[in-house]
């Protein structure tokens, strides 16, 4: 048993180690350690929090069993999972904290006597206060998630659902929640932390259903900073440092990630949360115009003939790659290439898939080296100078229309200036438009070669071409 | 008069929001996915809550209400806990540099 005080110092020795997990996360070479760092945050929070309990009952033993009952679940997932699942794994990761959060809240509300908050029908009053908004987080956190997930992996439509009042809904259903909170404190009614509960479950669904595919990106941010101020909620109840150290750091971390997500479609957040973006709301007459333009389109041959005779090769990969799990044909494309002293690089649009950083990481995987990745703002110059430009499975954020045309909804997005360069190689399976329920233009234009195939199939394709 | 604890609990929170602001901003965003599934780890400190209340109801009954609400929180944020960090260690471990990969 360690007192108070020590346990406290300690908690905060694993807030800072949380800290340094991620600011070794500034670059590549030092993230590694930086992810030690996090686990041996995690480890003196746990082991403090068993000496500081003193209680070596065999109830430890169950405590023990059940965590490793997780644990095996949770490496189990870690090593199978593939990479291009990435954002349904983070989503279904966010649901299980919020979850936690939840049943750690209603755990001090039915026994608040073993956290030091008052009894049950007399708790403290601060601390009903955190455990109400840290049990209402949490279950938005959860239960957002969970749609997120479905949308994500596919089980769910990842057109939003709208329909009348929604907004107005969501409206009541929020200010409900503080009413709800403040009769808590009134009455310390059981029935009423239920329905808080519930409601907030309920507000999660909502929040989320309405928000469209190509606002993935957002949405795992927000919910990932939601997981945040839900721990921190937590953290207040029992008094621990830890937690509301890790909570504030989640908390603005996910808010950055949004930030960044938002700018990069140029969407203001509150456009987000209200939805109703890449519904599909291409006419008839939309597609007829389409169909009379005229589209160059060409086969893997004439692919590996544009790249072989360029001096320098830009790729620009995007999630139709991550579907057609192509990343690995195209590492090879690329060393081909190189083999024939033709400078290739890749160029990574920060929305590029349905996470932050997804592209990055399913080239890592493909063993491509990270610093001849590069984001938009490095490289977009270099287009102008490039001789051909190999788009796959990315469109949207191509698109010279965020450039030139105000009415455009995606206007004001900044873009990879593809058009740039001296040919364009377009892999697509077909016309149609991408999450944004727009045309591209890029497929009209005269250097632009569109190669109407699967992303992995056209790669390998391309790769036997190429000898 | 003396100050609330609590004050000193919202002092530390809002400060570190800060340091998280500051620290966010300079992870590069290659590594913005991995970023997420370390914060994930991270934030499942919360098992902390979850295993006072699993333990905190054993004089007597092992399985009271409340510490079966904790057992269940623990097995959700151990799932979080390995799942993340290791997750997260898999990512980090394809990171290479490009002298690395030189045949």
């Amino acid at each position: 048993m360690i007192s108070a005080n020590l346990s406290a110092i300690f908690y905060l020795v694993s807030g800072i180690l949380f800290i340094l997990a991620l600011r070794g996360l500034s670059s590549p070479d030092t993230s590694r350690q930086g992810n030690y760092f996090g686990i041996a945050g995690m480890l003196i929070a746990i082991i403090v929090t068993f000496l500081t309990i003193g209680n070596f009952s065999y109830t430890l033993i169950y405590v023990i069993i059940f965590l490793l009952i997780g644990g095996a679940i949770g490496a189990f997932i870690a090593f199978k999972i593939p990479m291009t699942a990435m954002p349904e794994l983070v989503a279904g990761f966010h649901s299980l904290v919020g979850l936690a959060a939840v049943f750690v809240a209603i755990a001090a509300f039915l026994n608040p006597a073993a956290f030091n908050l008052g009894l049950v029908g007399n708790i403290k009053l601060a601390s009903l206060i955190e455990m109400s908004i840290g049990a209402a987080v949490g279950a938005i956190t959860f239960s957002g998630s969970i749609i997120a997930f479905l949308k994500l992996r596919g089980i769910m439509s990842g057109s939003p659902i709208t329909f009348g009042g929604q907004h107005l809904l969501n409206l009541i259903l929020g200010l409900g929640i503080v009413v709800l909170i403040f009769y808590l404190c009134k009455t310390q009614s059981a029935n009423v932390f239920w329905t808080l509960v519930i409601i907030s479950f309920l507000v999660g669904i909502l929040l989320i259903i309405p928000i469209g595919g190509a606002d993935m990106p957002v949405v795992i941010s927000m919910l990932n900073s939601y997981s945040g101020w839900a721990a921190a909620g937590i953290g207040f109840t029992l008094e621990n440092t830890a937690l509301i150290i890790t909570g504030a750091l989640v908390g603005s971390s996910g808010a950055i990630l949004s930030y960044i997500m938002c700018k990069a479609m140029n969407r203001s957040f509150v456009s987000v949360i209200l939805g109703g973006f890449g519904a599909d709301n291409s006419s008839d007459d939309k597609k007829e115009k389409r169909d009379q333009k005229p589209v160059k389109s060409g086969n893997a041959e004439d692919a590996a003939f544009l790249m072989k005779n360029a001096s320098s090769v830009i790729i620009v990969p995007g999630y139709g790659m991550a579907v057609a799990q192509a990343q690995h044909a195209l590492r090879e494309m690329v060393d081909k290439l190189k083999k024939n002293d033709i400078k290739v690089t890749y160029a990574i649009h920060p929305v590029a898939g349905r996470m932050p950083g997804h592209m990055n990481v399913l080239l890592a995987e493909a063993n491509v080296p990270y610093d001849e990745v590069f984001e938009l703002e490095d490289i977009n110059n270099d287009f102008a100078n490039s001789d051909v430009a190999f788009v796959i499975g990315a469109n949207d954020v191509t698109n010279p229309v965020a450039k030139t045309d105000p009415k455009s909804p995606i206007f004001g997005m900044p873009v990879l200036d593809v058009e740039k360069c001296k040919s364009v190689l377009f892999v697509k399976r077909s016309l149609s438009p991408g999450y944004a329920g727009i045309d591209n233009e890029l497929f009209y234009k005269d250097n632009t070669l569109m190669l109407f195939a699967d992303a992995k199939k056209m790669t390998e394709d391309i790769v036997k071409n190429l000898d | 008069m003396e100050i609330d604890p609590f004050i000193f609990r919202l002092s530390i929170f809002i400060l570190s929001i800060f340091i998280g602001y500051y620290v966010v901003w300079s992870v590069t965003p290659s590594l913005h996915t991995p970023l997420m599934s370390v914060t994930n780890a991270i934030s499942s400190v919360i098992i902390v809550g979850a295993i006072i209340a699993a333990l905190a109801g054993s004089s007597g009954k092992i399985f009271g209400i409340s510490s079966i609400f904790g057992f269940l929180a623990i097995i959700l944020a151990a799932i979080n806990i390995f799942g993340g960090f290791l997750v997260t260690q898999r990512m980090l471990q394809m990171y290479k540099k490009k002298k690395d990969k030189k045949k």
